[in-house]
């Protein structure tokens, strides 16, 4: 076992400082190191995408990058973003437009979808379905995703 | 009392919980001195163990303990078989060959475990996998249906004679007299491949032995909760009251989740028990593809005979079904495809062979469709090749068919797969099926639209197909329906919950008959310590057997709150009401109390009782349908195909389902659009490649294309209802209907789109790879 490493990570706003292995993947760390178990893990290839969080505001897919990466950085997770009192617009949305089942891709999707707002305040169908082809849902059929995230552009305009 | 809340699209209530990334699933669980496992799986398909040595990787620091097959003495066993052949059907051939949880002769499919290795976290135990020294004999693999059954084919299991698992045959009538009397018999050869489920979350298990309290908790992705917790207890002599087994929040279950005693199951039970520490594995995407259970291989030789005039006088078919290595589940997929291969339609005459293969590849149990997909494929196959030959509208042809809605019950004769004759219970299969010519404007398109695009020299096709589903199977499920002194109601139940939003449509069952808002239900599913008695979430049964199951408990919990309300208010029950969390006299709402008070008085803590009364405001009901309740439903797709890059693009998409009673609209949409996604990738984006060796080529998400927002179309659902008379909700179920129909749909829209290359699509998956070489031979031919 290699010596660990001493980070010091900023996640939703609170700064930890944790010593690890320089081989511990970023959504580990999250997951069983801050115990912030919302954002999940489905392949760990980079694929399915549900492993998104937001790392200097830029959506990243945790699994294929290391904790020591972090290291003096900014990491949002879908804790960051509402809770269940209080939810983000796009997460109320979401429940309108019924775009959750079982729930385990939704974090991913949020993440993703989060600077795509705020970069694209009123996308068409097209311009969001584009947006989540990087996010694989199996249960939804992607359907009331799309209706949730026009939704959510629509409450987050006003 | 008027119906409020089943029927209406209710958002869910636990969204909040999933949404913020509060829900507990199996991979969240930590307990202190928890331990992780790592498998050592084979790397052949077929190979005999000569040695294996682990005291290496015993001595790699973190490491606790690996153990092989050796290692487990008597409590190695092979798995219980969970559906034994139908008694019901003669003659049956049928050999139980159940999965192992270790190997310890002989690898019979690529990923088998040979060794667990249990360490301080998994990355340690990944590395210590690394360090175990396995001897392998290579062996040649069987992989090919047709090949596995020839004399002198490899044998995967050397006790038989041969790689049958099983031989059955099934008839209705006299097909061979039908055929004589028909005026053309069709014959084609009709391939289906495997796929996977893909869920998004692999599967789990935490398993925590605690030794002090001699109890046992098992957190595990199961569909199946509850014959888990019997089945494990039973393994180890413990009581079954020993044992909890959980299934927390699922991401998707899609059937291989059903699949029982898993090795990985079996495994993590009998160490923790050994160890007294908890162990957790969680199962990563590759493990996936190679260590949890596929669907959907068969080899069909069929015929239809059929008049001049469209009718149907007879289907024969002989067909080869893969069970892979093993056959724990029994025949249930090949039943279900016999039971669906008549579909909706009047077929007086069926012959159907069917010989169960063992090959040297994953074990198959049912994944979303379970073997229906299969027989639709057939059936609507036939008829579309019928309807080119006899120069008859596709629609026709089906009309001409349909079992017309005054023949119900109808008998069709066969075994299905729960034993008993396939009776389809209700429907009307003509009134779907106009609904989706309707929605997706047919005639304007065949005569109008299609033409012009095709001037256009575009390549645009259109399809229609009708199903059916048999759903509701029995044999049972049970609910606990409670008021509380809050006021609010608890409702248990033992089936568990992968996205289907039970915790909503149940609640509104209980909240009509209560009088109380389904946001005050706090409904509890997959936990054998809430719930311990039934089967599970499969075969498109929790809104017919679960949700039959808390009606029926809420109905006597309701008959409760009136008794004691009356006596308590002075007042006859006729004249007493439930709304808004109360009891009241009808017109004089002054005169109420509320359920959290009732609640109270119906538990004293002093006083004598009367004799013959049950404490509290509470009832547990069971329900069990006599045979399933049988849905049905038409798919239509426009779609354009570009016969250069054989890239496929869905125009539109019409779905129209009859689900009986719909607990909530919101919630069957969102089944049909996430059935039809799969259904999509088993058309053709998905299928698994395995080589000659029983290598699987695409064993990740990269390799294995699971359809995106892009590949998806927007669909349109519509709704027909004939409500099952099987039942008191009226319901049928919809989880898997979405899936079953859409490679036949695939196929009739492709060949549509291509009429000029004149080819014809009977396979399933089909691939651009497929397509360009149909397209190849085809033009090869003009």
């Amino acid at each position: 076992m290699s010596d660990l490493i001493n980070v010091t990570v900023t996640v939703n706003g609170t700064q930890y400082a944790r010593a690890v292995e320089p081989r511990l993947l970023l959504s580990d760390f999250l997951r069983h190191d801050l115990g912030l178990t919302g954002t999940h893990v489905g392949c760990e290839h980079g694929v399915c995408g549900a492993c998104t969080v937001l790392f200097d505001g830029e959506p990243v897919r945790s699994c294929l990058m290391f904790a020591v990466q972090a290291d003096g950085h900014k990491v949002l997770t879908v804790e960051g973003l509402g809770t269940m009192d209080n939810m983000h617009p796009l997460q109320e949305a979401f429940q309108e437009a019924h775009a959750v089942q079982c729930g385990f891709c939704t974090p991913g999707f949020l993440m993703s979808l989060l600077p795509f707002l705020e970069e694209n305040p009123n996308p068409t169908e097209e311009e969001i379905r584009e947006a989540i082809s990087g996010n694989l849902c199996r249960c939804t059929g992607y359907q009331h995703i799309v209706d949730a995230v026009k939704l959510a552009a629509e409450k987050m305009r006003t | 009392m008027t119906k409020k809340w089943v029927g209406q699209r209710l958002t869910r209530t636990e969204d909040p919980r999933l949404l913020t990334g509060q829900a507990l699933f199996v991979d969240d669980v930590e307990i202190p001195g928890m331990l992780h496992a790592a498998f050592l799986r084979s790397d052949y398909a077929h190979a005999r163990l000569q040695s294996i040595d682990v005291s290496a990787a015993r001595e790699r620091p973190g490491v606790v303990a690996v153990y092989t097959a050796e290692d487990m003495g008597d409590a190695w066993q092979h798995g219980p078989p969970l559906v034994i052949p139908p008694p019901t059907v003669e003659d049956v051939v049928f050999h139980t060959r159940t999965q192992v949880p270790l190997v310890k002769d002989k690898v019979r499919y690529l990923g088998e475990p040979l060794a667990m290795v249990l360490a301080e976290s998994r990355y340690i135990a990944e590395d210590a996998v690394e360090d175990i020294f396995v001897d392998l004999e290579p062996l040649e693999a069987v992989v090919d249906l047709e090949a596995a059954l020839e004399p002198g084919a490899p044998l995967v299991h050397d006790d038989l004679d041969s790689n049958l698992a099983a031989h059955l045959v099934q008839d209705k009538g006299d097909y061979a007299a039908a055929r004589e009397k028909a005026d053309l018999v069709i014959q084609r050869r009709i391939v289906i491949d495997r796929c996977v489920a893909g869920a998004m979350e692999n599967r789990g298990i935490v398993a925590s032995w605690d030794k002090k309290a001699q109890h046992l908790t098992i957190w595990d992705t199961t569909q199946a909760p509850i014959p888990v917790r019997n089945g494990l207890a039973g393994m180890f002599g413990l009581a079954s009251n020993q044992v909890r087994v959980i299934a927390p929040f699922v991401g998707g279950g899609f059937g291989p989740k059903i699949m029982m005693f898993y090795a990985e199951e079996v495994l993590l039970t009998w160490a923790t028990l050994k160890l007294g520490r908890p162990i957790k594995w969680i199962e990563d995407r590759r493990e996936n593809f190679l260590a949890t259970t596929q669907e959907r291989g068969q080899v069909h030789d069929a015929e239809i005979a059929i008049t001049r005039n469209g009718r149907i006088l007879g289907v024969s078919h002989t067909f080869l079904h893969d069970t892979g290595a093993y056959d724990p589940y029994g025949l249930t997929i090949p039943l279900n495809t016999q039971s669906h291969a008549m579909s909706a339609y009047d077929v007086p005459n069926y012959h159907s062979d069917l010989k169960v293969v063992f090959t040297n590849k994953m074990i198959t149990t049912p994944v979303r469709g379970a073997g229906r997909p299969q027989g639709i494929f057939l059936m609507e196959r036939l008829l579309d090749v019928a309807a080119k030959e006899l120069g008859m509208d596709r629609i026709e042809i089906r009309k001409r068919n349909f079992i017309p809605p005054e023949a119900f019950p109808y008998n069709h004769k066969i075994i299905d797969q729960a034993f008993a004759e396939l009776v389809l219970d209700s429907g009307n299969y003509l009134a779907t099926l106009e609904k989706a010519v309707d929605m997706i404007g047919y005639e304007e398109f065949i005569k109008e639209e299609q033409p012009r695009l095709r001037a256009e020299g575009r390549h645009v096709g259109i399809g229609i197909v009708s199903f059916i589903e048999t759903t509701g199977v029995g044999p049972y499920e049970g609910a606990r329906v409670t008021v509380e002194t809050d006021g609010r109601v608890s409702v248990a139940t033992g089936v568990g919950t992968q996205g289907q939003a039970h915790f909503t449509s149940f609640a509104q069952i209980v909240a009509d008959q209560l009088g109380v808002s389904p946001r005050d239900v706090r409904m509890v599913t997959g936990d054998t310590a809430e719930f311990h008695w039934g089967t599970g979430t499969f075969a498109s049964r929790g809104s017919v057997v679960a949700a039959n199951a808390i009606h029926a408990a809420a109905k006597s919990v309701r008959a409760k709150i009136l008794k004691l309300a009356s006596k308590v208010l002075e007042t006859p029950e006729e004249e007493l009401e439930l709304e808004d969390g109360v009891v009241r006299v009808a017109d004089v709402p002054r005169q109420s109390i509320s359920l959290g008070e009732l609640a109270a008085l119906a538990n004293p803590l002093r006083g004598a009782v009367e004799p013959g009364t049950e404490p509290g405001l509470e009832s547990t009901d069971y329900f069990g349908p006599q045979y399933g309740a049988t849905a049905n439903g038409a798919h239509a797709m426009i779609l354009e195909v570009d016969p250069e890059t054989m890239m496929v693009d869905i125009k539109r998409y019409v779905a129209v389902e009859d689900c009986g009673t719909m607990l909530n609209p919101l919630v069957v949409e969102g089944q049909v659009h996430g059935g039809i996604a799969l259904g999509i990738g088993n058309s053709y984006y998905e299928q698994l490649v395995y080589d000659e060796n029983g290598q699987l080529l695409n064993a990740s998400l990269a390799d294995y294309l699971i359809p995106t927002a892009w590949e998806i179309p927007r669909i349109e659902v519509g709704h027909e209802e004939t409500r099952s008379p099987l039942n008191p909700i009226g319901s049928k179920g919809v989880g898997e209907a979405g899936t079953i129909p859409v490679p036949a749909l695939f196929a009739q829209a492709l060949e549509d789109a291509l009429a000029d290359y004149g080819v014809e699509v009977l396979e399933a998956p089909m691939s651009p790879n497929k397509l360009f070489e149909l397209l190849q031979a085809a033009e090869h031919k003009t």
